[in-house]
């Protein structure tokens, strides 16, 4: 009898697959994020004023983030039905709670990047200004919105991956439930560069919005993932 | 001989279609059971029905004296199916994804490399990516993510599917040795001559039931 390993092996396993996966595709690096500079730049040419710019930059970063995260959801559930793994780890017994922690965390290092990439092209291209605590308020902002972002990011991608016409699907079940973490992250964000005046301590409590959506997402993913992809 | 898989009376649906209509099936430890008969017939679907993938709507089912309804999910991690797909990440390479399936379970160093190695996928095919592989060599890997995984009961749809002769052969001898060491293997295929051959007992499916 095969003996399943413990919950904790499993989700490192599986988020190390991932990033595997990720690592000899590099679809990250070649087409997600290239897409997310290029939205970036798209919006400096709409609006073309530093000063809306500067004023907007948080916003128009976490929605370059969003729509970044739409891509790399899809390719994270592509990657399991284009064989049949996510069939085959199911037959296996894996613990499928395991299974969403392990995908969680793969998509949350890979959103992590993006966001870094997206912060410094801010700086560069809006000609954000930022405070030493400001930096680490963003830093903290982007470790809490990821860890909310990947929880849902994996659990609507779980949902909509069994579903007809699951690329147009996903955006359409992912972006309203996404909007708490849009508006939390781009408020603190906007603490952090200190647009149009805000103070870096009237984030925090921001901050705080989009650690009790992570934690609301990241039991209740692990809860509901395996009834979704038995649907 | 003790019964691993019993199936009375079981109806289950694809969608809004019947899959299984008053299916039964009696498999003993240690047997190669080959399930025969037209596409469509309801082989695949029994596959599912063992492995708890598709549900039973009606009638009752024992899989190594786990039931069924109630125990869907305790099955899964006893039984190995290969199905019409492989299992594999086509992004990751061969060796890639037997060690993936080898960590689900506490399968060895020695046990990994034995299987790619009796699945001749070792040496330079170990470092290519699955997706540039043939058909056949990726039923191989396939199969040999089955072997480190020990399952009590092999459940496989067309395994021979894409293989070359020798690799015909060498599965014949690989699930041979399996039953020998303690398996079941119920598969379904359609070629009768090679799968006959390897069977202990042929049985007809036809129209979501077992003649």
């Amino acid at each position: 009898m095969s003996s399943v390993k413990s919950r904790r092996t499993i989700a490192v396993a599986v988020a190390r697959k991932d990033l595997s996966i990720e690592w000899n595709s590099r679809i990250l690096t070649n087409q997600v994020a290239p897409f997310a500079a290029i939205v970036m730049v798209m919006f400096a040419f709409a609006l073309d004023n530093e000063g809306i710019l500067q004023r907007v930059a948080p916003g128009l970063m976490w929605l370059a983030t969003l729509f970044s995260m739409l891509i790399v959801v899809q390719r994270s559930f592509t990657v399991e039905s284009a064989d049949g793994a996510l069939d085959a780890l199911r037959v296996a017994g894996v613990d499928t709670g395991a299974i969403f922690v392990g995908k969680s965390l793969a998509l949350m290092v890979q959103l992590f990047v993006l966001e870094i990439l997206l912060l410094a092209t801010a700086v560069v291209l809006y000609g954000v200004e930022m405070t030493a605590v400001g930096l680490l308020e963003a830093f903290v902002t982007m470790v809490v919105a990821t860890a909310g972002l990947g929880c849902v990011g994996t659990l609507y991608g779980g949902l909509a991956a069994g579903a007809k016409g699951r690329e147009t699907l996903l955006p359409l079940l992912l972006l309203p439930v996404v909007a708490p973490v849009l508006i939390g992250a781009t408020r603190a964000t906007e603490a952090a560069f200190g647009s149009g005046g805000t103070a870096v301590s009237e984030g925090w409590p921001w901050i705080g919005l989009l650690a009790v959506f992570a934690v609301i997402f990241a039991v209740a993913g692990t809860v509901a993932f395996g009834p979704l992809v038995d649907e | 001989m003790d019964s691993v898989i019993e199936l009375n009376d079981v109806v289950a649906v694809l969608g809004q279609f019947p899959a299984l209509a008053g299916a039964n099936l009696q498999v003993s430890r240690g047997e190669i059971v080959l399930l025969q008969g037209p596409n469509g017939a309801g082989k695949t679907s029994i596959l599912r029905v063992c492995a708890g993938l598709l549900p039973i709507e009606r009638g009752s089912g024992r899989v190594l004296g786990i039931d069924l309804v109630a125990q869907r999910d305790e099955v899964r991690s006893r039984v190995g199916l290969l199905g019409h797909s492989n299992g594999l990440y086509l992004d990751l390479t061969v060796d890639q994804n037997v060690r993936f399936w080898a960590s689900m379970v506490n399968a060895t160093e020695e046990e990994i490399v034995r299987a790619m190695s009796l699945m001749r996928i070792d040496g330079r095919l170990s470092s290519v990516k699955t997706a540039r592989l043939s058909a056949g060599q990726r039923r191989r890997c396939a199969l040999a993510s089955l072997i480190v995984r020990r399952a009590e009961i092999w459940l496989l749809d067309e395994p021979h599917a894409g293989l070359d002769a020798q690799g015909r052969d060498e599965l014949d001898i690989v699930l041979r040795n399996a039953v020998f060491a303690g398996a079941t293997i119920v598969l379904a295929s359609h070629e009768m001559e090679r799968a006959s051959a390897l069977a202990t007992r042929v049985v007809t499916v036809d129209g979501g039931g077992v003649q």
